[in-house]
């Protein structure tokens, strides 16, 4: 197997519960417990009510495919292997996340429905991608 | 509170992009050559210079950068920062530059941007939290985010290729009149555009700007140096700035920009409405750029930026004269410099030196800088008035 040659996330203590999480192949996402929305990326606080009562909770993994583009060039070498899809899901709790969608991109349509698949790209680190549903 | 007609632009400075610079060209010294051409079209001198705005280079990035370049410069600045909000960075001087003005900090400010093309991997440095939440994804640089913003325009109101390329293809027959344009050589069709290189789908490599090497600068001064300017002072009428993402993804919408805030604010403390304006420069890294930002700043109802662009002449010449320069996608971006193109061609215009590719009976322009991904936004209008 060839070395991961990609960007790899440096988790935060903020945003550690999130990446161990996908390590064990849940979606995890922190929701307010002052006006009870959910939460992406990991924050120190609510980025709607500043609340800091924040908790970590379950995510269904369903989504819809908020838009996408299938990047040909790529502007950074370590993504040599282009095309791939990168896309923006929209969460059935409501955030929006930056992924990747695997799936050939004739078949992707703007507002599909998706749902989480775990890329466990090195045996440290897990991204979350989607999949059509 | 209001900053209408508390300050002019008086001079401009502009120097020919380079896509290859010399091995001897730095940012600093293309800083100071335009700085150079600025003062000297404002029929000034360097000592009566007293405010200095400046933008950094991704070339040569460093903190305290404005004392830094403002000793290379030999200034001496009464006010000095450095504007830090992307392509919106050279429009945002301009009207903190008459708030520093009117608040009687300094008279004449020098604002200016200059970058070298930074090839292969080397991209700005990016915060945190988009090293961990985009980069792994592979969203590098600004390509993705318009990219997946014209996706979705087009899924939600029926914008085609064709009306994107078109925008390309007006700017080009601009750049065609400006001998500093990098693209001035041959025109371009909307059938060029959509069988070039597809770079990120959508978006074909001639609706995305080319990075190049060069500099741009502006001298903004007080009423009573405006006055007896050497050229026809600019008045500042109206700004705005609003900003409510830095990544896209997080952005409440991808179709609808704070341009709308920004340009509100703007036509509001300026008093004018959309069609008293006789010149468009919006922000143009891309194609699909330019019809969000004239959808959002009013000029067509939402949704209707790509039969707009389509129903309109946007040449020199045309009914909808936009960009005249060329825009960056014909002009060149030279890092922040691209943002201060439209500023600079607006000034021009307004002056009335547009030589071959004048504006006829120019008095008044709206300006759009944008920064990131839609998200620093600076509207500004502008007035030729003796």
């Amino acid at each position: 197997m060839s070395e991961y040659l990609k960007p790899l996330p440096k988790p935060t203590a903020i945003s550690r519960p999130f990446w161990d999480a996908a390590k064990r192949h849940e979606l995890m996402l922190q929701r307010c417990g002052a006006c009870h929305k959910f939460i992406y990326y990991p924050r120190p606080q609510c980025p709607h009510c500043m609340s800091d009562r924040l908790a970590w909770e379950r995510c269904s993994g369903a989504g819809k495919l908020y838009s996408f583009t299938v990047v040909r060039r790529a502007a950074s070498r370590a993504f040599a292997d282009a095309p791939y899809v990168l896309a923006i899901v929209e969460l059935a709790e409501g955030p929006r996340m930056t992924t990747n969608i695997e799936a050939p991109p004739e078949q992707l349509r703007v507002d599909m429905p998706v749902i989480v698949f775990f890329d466990d790209v090195t045996p440290e680190r897990t991204l979350v991608k989607f999949k059509p549903a | 509170m209001s900053l209408k007609n508390k300050a002019a632009a008086i001079g401009i400075g502009e120097l020919k992009p380079l896509k290859e610079p010399g091995e001897d060209t730095t940012a600093l010294g293309l800083m100071a050559e335009v700085a150079a051409e600025a003062i000297a079209d404002a029929g000034l001198e360097k000592k009566d210079v007293d405010g200095f705005l400046v933008g950094m280079p991704f070339n040569d990035p460093g903190m305290l950068y404005p004392a830094s370049a403002a000793e290379v410069l030999g200034l001496t600045p009464r006010m000095l920062n450095i504007v830090d909000i992307g392509g919106a960075s050279p429009a945002g001087m301009v009207w903190r530059a008459a708030a520093a003005i009117d608040a009687g900090l300094c008279d004449v400010v020098l604002c200016v941007a200059a970058d070298l093309n930074a090839s292969g991997d080397q991209r700005p440095p990016v915060i945190s939290v988009q090293r961990e939440f985009e980069s792994p994804y592979g969203n590098i640089g600004a390509n993705c985010g318009y990219a997946m913003i014209a996706r979705r325009h087009m899924f939600e109101f029926g914008t085609t290729p064709e009306q994107m390329a078109k925008v390309a293809v007006d700017q080009r027959a601009n750049a065609l009149k400006n001998p500093l344009a990098l693209f001035n050589q041959k025109p371009l069709t909307i059938e060029e555009v959509l069988s070039s290189r597809m770079i990120v789908d959508p978006l074909h490599i001639f609706e995305i700007v080319s990075p190049v090497s060069g500099a741009e600068a502006l001298i903004v001064a007080a009423p009573d140096i405006a006055k007896r300017a050497k050229h026809p002072p600019v008045w500042l009428l109206g700004a705005g700035e609003c900003c409510d993402h830095s990544s896209i993804t997080y952005a409440p919408s991808l179709t609808h920009s704070p341009v709308k805030a920004s340009a509100m604010t703007a036509f509001k403390m300026a008093g004018l409405e959309r069609k008293d304006m006789n010149l468009v420069c919006p922000y143009d890294c891309y194609t699909i750029t330019v019809i969000v930002t004239l959808e959002d700043a009013g000029f067509c109802k939402k949704g209707q930026g790509g039969p707009f662009v389509m129903e309109h002449d946007l040449t020199y010449a045309g009914d909808f004269p936009c960009n005249t320069h060329g825009g960056q996608l014909s002009f060149g971006q030279a890092g922040l410099a691209g943002g201060m193109s439209h500023v600079t061609e607006a000034i021009r215009q307004l002056m009335g030196r547009g030589e071959t590719r004048q504006v006829k009976n120019a008095a008044r322009a709206f300006v759009q800088g944008n920064g990131g991904i839609m998200s620093e936004q600076v509207s500004l209008v502008l007035e030729r008035r003796s």
